[in-house]
């Protein structure tokens, strides 16, 4: 009965192409800002922060990079968290290597770094397609694991091939209690949000879903696949490779190549699948899922005072997660995001049935 | 030349064990159109159930003969198997029918966790061994042509020998058996195939089994070369290229994707990876395989994708 837009008129075009046309929707994205940065960073205890909340913003960051993608441009992609390491890596770069580098200057040019490298690992997708290209992405996540590896330039030759950044600094504010780092990426992670959003209703991102409908038919109209599949190659690829350098400098501190292995494309990939391909909104949910499933698999045990030994833990928690995620594939293969837009369609008319 | 040969030699035995892993993709992708991200995980539960089983059945049986302890093993390792196959169609597939390719896919990697957890919680996770009497000493062959001879590792000799002979066996299957046949009718088309009543769910069952017993094989040979472990379920990384680059269709093309792959990882890690600072097997692979795909996107021996508007 609250929420429904009777009565709402829209008198100018500005008023139409709005991103939340009813208003109960931007009052209540306004109520989640509001909470989101001012009521959690001041009473969130330190390991909600940690465990919690900085890994659900980052990865959401993430999967809203790869579901432009996947989700909007239909190309799919398992080198994500290849883009995520370059990202990091660049990032890193240029901020040991530059004497006084602001650290949003280096992480925003680790995404352009990132950039190039998807763009170039786009390239085969204007003749590859489908599944072929899905595995042809993983050349991307096994070389630059590589190159992470074995060139001792990427790491800045440090000796255990780990990198680490410490005194991070915002226009002189230290970045140190996890509060801060959270504000940090939670303006990151609004403003991409914003830009997605918008990027996906303009003219481009009408030229992505065409691509991912029917990219012959897309073609025949005139849409150019190259500029339309490379600019989703390289904004997905950008922000992919913010987050990848998000997620070394703020969540890890220091890190290893294997941060950026296979595990963690897949596992981004579920969060766009589970959370729903082609919407902004179902990258938020997808990350929240991913992010809390195995906290909560690896609580319950212990609530039941069930003791069980780490190892069988961990399969008992790889089992389940595996089952869940299929579980949810057979329920709703087009994700969390479906199901919020069901429940909203369905408030619209409650009580009433139709 | 010796050495080239040597090289070369190794790697087209290598190829072959890529190409038993790679048919086991091909096999659940022609009959359902699912790229099955599982078979790794089904390589090593396989293994694992082999290896655990050879250790048990001698203690639960009193049987002392290794050789008999180990067909019962494969016995009931197979019977797991096509149980576990029977439960991935009835429990997930038959519920996913038309959906898109890339939500398969992600059901097949839940299915990966699924039996990666399952295999270890019922098996153990320790490092198994398999003793199936394969010889581990090489042989030096040729020594009249070339100084010092070529050295061929027996292991890898019998591997490839098995893995062809496996190759054959499936083929003959596919071509001579009315099951085969029903098989090959599914994978043209689904819908004809079931409005001439062939069952589909069955003929699912069926190939995955056909799949799990190729992973038995494949877990077999790879278990007994690395032993039992973990790692043994990310040997399908190695075989994706394999399959690409042979063309997602075609059974021929995994074993001579294969057979490409496994010459050019080793040449180029020989010849190439030195100047690079060495590693660089797992991704060139990947990358031969991209550059074959620029030029054939179906893979060498791929179905023709045709677009139509």
């Amino acid at each position: 009965m609250l929420y429904r837009e009777n009565g709402q008129f829209k008198a100018s075009y500005r008023a139409d192409q709005q991103i939340f046309p009813i208003r109960q929707d931007r009052i209540a994205l306004v109520a989640l800002l509001l909470i989101a940065f001012v009521l959690v960073p001041l009473s969130a205890p330190e390991y909600l922060f940690r465990a919690i909340l900085i890994p659900f913003l980052i990865l959401s960051l993430a999967a809203l990079g790869l579901n432009i993608l996947v989700g909007y441009c239909g190309q799919i992609s398992l080198g994500t968290g290849a883009f995520m390491a370059v990202g990091a890596y660049a990032a890193y770069n240029f901020q040991v290597r530059i004497e006084g580098m602001p650290l949003i200057a280096s992480l925003l040019l680790g995404g352009a770094c990132s950039t190039v490298v998807g763009v170039l690992f786009g390239i085969p997708s204007l003749r590859i397609k489908g599944l072929y290209l899905a595995v042809a992405t993983l050349a991307a996540q096994f070389f630059v694991d590589w190159a992470a590896l074995r060139l001792k330039f990427v790491t800045n030759n440090s000796d255990s091939g780990s990198v680490s950044v410490a005194g991070l600094q915002v226009f002189g504010m230290p970045l140190d209690t996890p509060a801060e780092k959270y504000l940090f990426c939670l303006v990151f992670v609004a403003v991409f949000a914003l830009l997605a959003k918008n990027l996906v209703r303009s003219a481009i991102g009408r030229e992505w879903m065409a691509m991912r409908d029917m990219d012959v038919a897309a073609a025949v109209i005139g849409i150019r696949p190259i500029y339309a599949k490379l600019t989703a190659f390289a904004v997905s690829a950008f922000i992919v490779g913010v987050a990848g350098a998000l997620w070394g400098f703020i969540h890890l501190g220091a890190w290893e190549p294997a941060a950026f292995n296979i595990d963690r494309s897949f596992q981004l990939l579920f969060m766009v699948i589970i959370g729903g391909l082609g919407s902004i909104m179902g990258a938020f949910l997808g990350a929240g899922f991913i992010v809390l499933l195995p906290i909560l698999l690896d609580q319950i045990p212990q609530w039941f005072g069930i003791p069980l030994s780490t190892a069988t833990a961990s399969h008992l928690t790889s089992m389940i997660f595996g089952a869940l995620i299929v579980f949810f594939l057979i329920v709703e293969p087009h994700g969390l995001a479906r199901l919020w837009s069901t429940a909203k369609e369905k408030l619209r008319l409650w009580p009433f049935p139709h | 030349m010796g050495f080239f040969l040597e090289t070369l030699i190794g790697g087209l035995m290598a190829g072959m064990l890529y190409s038993l892993i790679a048919l086991g993709f091909v096999l659940i992708y022609k009959a359902s159109g699912v790229f099955n991200f599982a078979q790794g995980a089904m390589v090593l539960f396989a293994a694992l159930a082999m290896a655990r089983f050879a250790e048990w059945i001698p203690q639960w049986t009193g049987v002392q003969s290794p050789l008999l302890a180990n067909l019962a093993a494969f016995v009931l390792a197979m019977l797991v198997m096509i149980v576990v196959a029977w439960s991935i169609e009835k429990l997930a597939l038959s519920r996913l029918v038309n959906q898109e390719g890339v939500t398969l896919l992600m059901a097949t990697l839940g299915i990966t966790y699924f039996l990666d957890g399952l295999g270890q919680t019922l098996f153990g996770n320790d490092i198994y061994k398999i003793d199936v009497g394969m010889p581990k000493d090489p042989v030096i062959v040729a020594e009249s042509l070339f100084q010092g001879g070529i050295l061929v590792s027996k292991e890898d000799l019998y591997a490839a020998l098995i893995a062809a002979a496996l190759v054959i066996l499936l083929a003959l299957f596919f071509q001579k058996t009315a099951t085969g046949r029903a098989l090959r009718a599914v994978a043209d088309d689904h819908q004809a195939a079931q409005s001439i009543g062939i069952p589909l769910s069955t003929i699912w069952i069926i190939v995955w089994s056909v799949a799990g017993f190729v992973a038995l094989v494949a877990g077999i040979i790879w278990g007994s070369k690395l032993g039992v472990q973990f790692s043994l379920s990310l040997v399908a990384l190695k075989a994706l290229p394999v399959v690409i680059l042979g063309g997602l269709t075609s059974v021929p093309g995994a074993i001579i994707g294969g057979l490409i792959i496994g010459v050019g990882e080793k040449l180029s890690e020989i010849y190439i990876g030195p100047m690079l600072g060495g590693g660089i097997e797992i991704w060139f692979a990947y990358v031969l395989a991209l550059a074959f795909l620029l030029f054939r996107p179906q893979g060498l021996f791929g179905e023709k994708i045709i677009d139509r508007v």
